[in-house]
Formats: C-alpha cells, sequence, structure tokens
C-alpha cells in the first residue's frame, strides 16, 4: 500500500475537531494564513508526489524506517513482551525530524521563504533548523530564556545550523512564552512565513498534519510487529507532552480496540503537589494556543483562567496544555493516560540504561516507568511497543546533577 | 447593550468627528488606580473604553501591553475583578460604553453562560475575544445576546472578502478593524485604503473603528478621516507606566483628551 493509500486510513478531524476538542483559536489576521495551509494540507496529504518526496528524505536522510527491537532483558524484569521503537535512532536524536520534513516539504511546496519555530528542550528547534539547512530557507527559532539557559548546547547546534536563536524573556520564559512569540512573528510575518509547529498542538490542520506526518513511527511498527511475532500487539505506551510521538505511535491502531493505547505524562514532583505537567490527568478543559483541549489553568477567582505554570525534570514534557486528538482519545475512554514523577522517570532512564545500553531522553523514560503497570495488565506474553522517542545525549548533565543532588531540579 | 455604543458613535457622527476608543489595562498599575484611570480617560472625552482583562499568555499583543497585563497579574487582578471594577465604575456614575476586552481561556473556565450573566449585570456593553474569529465566536456570542450583550468582530488587513462578507449577521455595535498584520503597538500604522473601511461597513452595517499602531493625535486625526472610530491603546498604557501611579490618571488623561480633540473631520 503507498504512504497516501496508508496516510488515507487515520481519522480525519471533523470541522477542525477531534470531538469536541481543536478548533481555531487565533487572531483574525491569522485565519486566511491557516485556511491556506488547511487546503494545502488536504492536497498534499493525498498526493503521491508528496509523499514519496518526505518518504524518500525520510529513508535517505533521517535513516528511516527505525529499528523496532525485542528488548529481551528489559521483557524478563517487567514481565511481557516489551518492543522498543527505535526514533532516538533517527539523524538528531528524535522522533521530532520526522515532522520537520514534512512540514519543510509543504512549505516549499507552498511556496514559504521563511521558517520559523517554538521550542522548549531545544530538540523541535534543531530538528526545524536541520531542515532549514537541507532546504536553504531562512531559519529563526524562539525559545524561552530560562531554556536557552537550561539546554545551551541546543541553543549551539541550532545557531551552527544557521538558526537565529531568540530568548524569550515574556510570561514563564519557557516553552508556551515561546510559542507566544511565535504566535506574534507569524501575526506579523504570515505573508511569506511557515510556521513549524511542532507538536500535535496549535490550532487546526496542525494538529490533524503532525499526527499525520508522525503517523510514520506506528505505520512502521504496525508491520514490523507483524514481521517479528505475526500479530498485532497488546499495548502501545508513549510519553506525553503535546504528544507528537504518541499520537503517531497510536494513530494506525486507533482502530483496532484489542490494542491498549498508554500515554503517559509528566507528574513532576507528583500530581499532589501541583508542580507537575500532567494535563490530561489533572487539568481541565480550556483554550490555549489556538485549539480548544485539555490545560493547566488556575480556577479561584484571583487567577480564573490563567494559564499554570507546568513542570517536569524534562523539558519536552513541560508545557500546560496537550494535543486535541489527545483529549478526544481520553474522553471516549480509546487511550488511557497515566502519570509518573520525575523520580520514577530517573529511575527508569537508569533501568533502561542498565538492561539493554540504551541511554533515553529524559522524556521517554516517562514512558518506561509506566511498563511495569502496563505489563501487569497484558500478561508475560502480551506485547507490548514502546515509543523510544528520543535519545539522552541532551540529558546528561540534568541527569549528572539530580543524580549528585537527589530530589533538586537543575 | 448594542444602542449605547451605536450612540456613541452616532453622536461622534453628528459631531462631525470620529469615536475616540480608549484602550487600557483592567489592574495596570494597580486594581484602584486602574479605575481612577478609566474615570478621568471618560470624563476627558473618550466616546468608548476598551478595558483589556490580564491574561498570562497574550498572544497577540506587543511588549507594552504584554507588559501591562504582567503588572496587572502581580497586583491581583482578574476577570472576576475586571466584572467586579466595571460594576464599581458605573456606581461612579460613569455612562461611557464600556468593552472587555481579553483571551478566551479566562472566560471560558468561568463559564460562557456565568460570564455572560455577571457581564450583564455588571454594565458591560460588549466583548471583544482576540482569540475568537467569527469561525468560532457563536459559543460566546450567543450566550452574550441572550444577555444583550454584543460582541466586537476583528477584520484584519488579510481578511478575504469572503470572511468580511460574513459579518452581516453579528449585528455589531461596531466593527475593529486592524491596520497592519502585527500585533499591539508593534509599527506605525499604515495607511488604510478608504474603499475597504468602505466594504467592511456596507458588510457589517456598522462603524468602524482602526487601530492597532495609533500613537498620537497628528495619528488620530489621519484615520479620523477615513474611519468611523480610532482605537488607541499602547500610547495610553505607556502613560500610565511613564511616572508614578498617582499621576497616571492626570497624563493619560491628558492624551485622551488631545487625541479627541484632534478627531473632527
Amino acid at each position: 500500500m503507498s504512504t497516501a493509500d496508508e496516510i488515507a486510513r487515520l481519522v480525519e478531524p471533523t470541522g477542525g475537531r477531534f470531538g469536541e476538542f481543536g478548533g481555531q483559536y487565533v487572531a483574525e489576521t491569522l485565519m486566511p494564513a491557516i485556511g491556506e495551509l488547511e487546503v494545502a494540507w488536504r492536497a498534499a496529504r493525498s498526493d503521491p508526489d508528496f509523499w514519496s518526496e518526505v518518504d524518500a528524505l525520510l529513508e535517505d536522510y533521517v535513516g528511516r524506517p527505525s529499528r523496532l527491537y525485542r528488548a529481551a532483558r528489559l521483557s524478563a524484569e517487567v514481565g511481557a513482551q516489551v518492543f522498543l521503537k527505535r526514533e532516538d535512532l533517527n539523524h538528531t536524536g528524535a522522533h521530532k525530524i520526522n515532522n520537520c520534513i514534512g512540514q519543510a516539504v509543504l512549505a516549499r511546496r507552498m511556496g514559504k521563504r521563511r521558517l520559523i519555530a517554538e521550542t522548549g528542550a531545544g530538540q523541535h528547534g534543531v530538528a526545524t533548523a536541520t531542515v532549514a539547512a537541507l532546504f536553504a530557507l531562512p531559519c529563526e527559532i524562539y525559545m524561552g530564556a530560562e531554556d536557552v539557559v537550561r539546554q545551551s548546547l541546543n541553543v549551539e547546534r541550532m545557531r551552527l545550523l544557521g538558526a537565529t536563536v531568540h530568548p524569550v524573556e515574556s510570561g514563564t520564559r519557557t516553552l508556551k512564552d515561546a510559542m507566544n512569540e511565535a504566535l506574534r512573528d507569524w501575526v506579523t510575518n504570515v505573508g511569506d512565513t511557515f510556521y513549524l509547529i511542532g507538536s500535535v498542538a496549535g490550532p487546526h490542520p496542525y494538529p490533524w498534519m503532525v499526527r499525520d506526518l508522525q503517523s510514520v513511527i506506528g505505520r512502521e511498527a504496525m508491520a514490523q510487529i507483524y514481521a517479528a511475532v505475526g500479530r498485532m500487539p497488546d499495548a502501545l505506551v508513549a510519553c506525553v507532552g503535546g504528544g507528537s510521538n504518541a499520537a503517531g505511535l497510536f494513530a494506525p491502531f486507533v482502530d483496532d480496540e484489542n490494542v491498549k493505547l498508554v500515554g503517559v505524562e509528566a507528574a513532576g514532583d507528583g500530581v499532589e503537589t501541583g508542580r507537575h505537567a500532567a494535563t490530561l490527568t489533572a487539568g481541565r478543559v480550556g483554550v490555549l494556543h489556538g485549539s480548544k483541549s485539555y490545560v493547566l489553568t488556575h480556577e479561584d477567582d484571583e487567577r480564573m483562567g490563567q494559564i499554570a505554570h507546568a513542570h517536569s525534570i524534562s523539558a519536552g514534557l513541560d508545557y500546560p496544555g496537550v494535543g486535541p486528538e489527545h483529549a478526544a482519545w481520553k474522553a471516549s475512554g480509546r487511550a488511557t493516560y497515566l502519570a509518573r514523577t520525575d523520580d520514577q522517570a530517573l529511575a527508569a532512564l537508569e533501568r533502561l540504561a542498565r538492561t539493554e545500553g540504551i541511554l533515553c531522553a529524559l522524556e521517554t523514560a516517562h514512558a518506561i516507568a509506566a511498563l511495569d503497570e502496563v505489563a501487569a495488565s497484558v500478561g508475560k506474553d502480551g506485547i507490548i511497543i514502546v515509543g523510544l522517542s528520543g535519545r539522552g545525549d541532551k540529558d546528561m548533565v540534568t541527569v549528572a546533577q539530580r543524580r549528585s543532588t537527589p530530589g533538586q531540579v537543575p | 447593550m448594542t444602542a449605547r455604543l451605536r450612540e456613541a458613535f452616532e453622536r461622534a457622527a453628528g459631531e462631525k468627528r470620529a469615536a475616540l476608543v480608549a484602550y487600557l489595562t483592567f489592574g495596570d498599575p494597580n486594581v484602584q488606580t486602574s479605575l481612577d484611570v478609566v474615570e478621568a480617560v471618560a470624563k476627558a472625552g473618550a466616546d468608548v473604553i476598551e478595558l483589556g482583562v490580564p491574561y498570562s499568555d497574550p498572544s497577540a499583543d506587543g511588549p507594552s501591553i504584554q507588559r501591562a497585563m504582567e503588572r496587572a497579574l502581580d497586583r491581583g487582578a482578574s476577570l472576576p475583578g475586571a466584572l467586579d471594577a466595571v460594576a464599581e465604575l458605573r456606581r461612579r456614575g460613569v455612562e461611557t460604553p464600556i468593552v472587555l476586552f481579553g483571551y478566551y481561556n479566562p472566560i471560558f473556565v468561568m463559564g460562557v453562560e456565568r460570564f455572560a450573566e455577571r457581564a450583564h449585570a455588571a454594565g458591560i456593553d460588549a466583548v471583544l475575544t482576540v482569540d475568537l474569529p467569527i469561525d468560532e465566536i457563536a459559543e460566546l456570542a450567543t450566550p452574550l445576546a441572550a444577555k444583550g450583550v454584543a460582541v466586537i468582530p476583528l477584520v484584519a488587513p488579510t481578511s478575504t472578502p469572503a470572511r468580511i462578507a460574513r459579518l452581516a449577521p453579528f449585528n455589531a455595535p461596531f466593527v475593529y478593524y486592524i491596520s497592519l498584520t502585527g500585533v499591539t503597538g508593534s509599527k506605525a500604522a499604515a495607511p488604510v485604503d478608504p474603499a475597504r473601511i468602505q466594504m467592511i461597513r456596507d458588510a457589517a452595517q456598522a462603524p468602524v473603528a482602526v487601530g492597532f499602531g495609533i500613537r498620537t493625535p497628528a495619528d488620530a486625526a489621519r484615520f479620523a478621516a477615513v474611519a468611523d472610530g480610532v482605537v488607541v491603546g499602547t500610547a495610553l498604557v505607556d502613560q500610565v507606566a511613564g511616572g508614578d501611579a498617582s499621576g497616571a490618571p492626570a497624563r493619560v488623561a491628558e492624551l485622551v483628551a488631545a487625541l479627541s480633540r484632534a478627531l473632527g473631520r
């Protein structure tokens, strides 16, 4: 089956929404631009020429398909058959590049001459700067001033790749503020600029488009698990910040109700402490960055509707919103969402390193941390695919500091 | 309260001038002083007051209004506080129509029905939400209309004729035309094509106020020649921030008076 045929089988939003979630809650100035983007995406996703260009780059440049690796020692420890979908082996070290390649090809088809993006930990910024270099497009990245300090190595990577990095000093000086600033740039330069959003968040059509582009993870995994064991998996597990790697892994399996879908959010210091980023677990429905979904927002009179600070040891999950399709999956019960703390994620990172010789990203470690619970529900012959969304090199300073001073977030 | 806003524009037109819409952020520099600022602005000749509800993530606003909102939030300003403030202004005898400006999430979290009830009770004439384009606005406009509170639609330089044609059913007391692609206060306003203003006026069957980048009486005079109303925001917010809190009402009122004098045709 061609990629366009596979993509055509994925759920399309209705009226820009997944159930009641999604929509286009943006300034009027941007409405024509997202309308243009929606038309362009609808045409591209059914166009075999678009996919042959994307697929060739994914193969030759990114190094796809990524491996589906049977993690024997980890399987023995958790008591289930665990397979790791190795997005960490992609060029630039995470799943983010899948989406960036697709959007860059689309930007070129649309005649856009400039890329902008927001980034938290810097992984999406690096992936965007990478495709900008590949496509010879000028690129500007917005990054919270706090994250610029915390993730200085990724800032240097983006600059080496030719991008301009703008530290954002407003608000909490983190990812959500970077996204605000990218929206301000877009509203100002909407004619020639393509806003390359890094997750399944933002106004329609972004959640749909990014999920389609990331669905390569799940489409490959489905073929690979059939080749390996001859049947569908019992459960899929992936971490959820905005939720793009989870959505990409889950989407092709959604129709098969026998496959459990488990998203794992960041519980930070613990959901009960209020210092967390577990939006689906502990948030409520609201509107942020262009879509209606779950958000972390205050409800008391003094701060009613103000967006709350998110907290996680993992900068990539440190976001007070989540993609609207995840909200719909939660509402329908199709997917289950768990939350794991900073300490649990750190322990899981160490466990994966020790058992399999794989240093995963702190984001990914949240999914690993949920494996015991998921394994208990599928049994020792049950098959679990984990979205191993990224590698941990970027987190080594954080991990080293945390190991030397337990309980302290650097 | 569509009538009171319509009357404000009709009165200005009768006096052969554009209406002055004055934007201020509730709670800046603090809650009490911001009430005094609004009262002074009403007395100084503003035809409509646009009162901004501070928000943690004002993604359509430039640095001046972002900082004003941060100051206001630091001083405990909130959506419920803004509704109480308007009620207090009405008790003080301020009759100027008030448009509540803001972002949708605080209203959504309060609940649109409850918000509509409280906005009506407080004496708010209309609501302008920057992140509710006409495609999404029904979920707020419908409950507000049931309480007699209007919504103010926005039109941008990028809005297509097809989108502008969709304004008719809103029965808006006025339409806010954004003069430039960008955020508030970012650069000097570009000249506006009178034919485009007329097209919006005809489509919406409502007066058109132009805003974004209008800072000085000279700017205001230029736009007064083509539009039914002129919105000034960042320049007033800068006056609030430009000295002692206690002097803010007088500083802002002085600029409002100068702007008001410049709007004759």
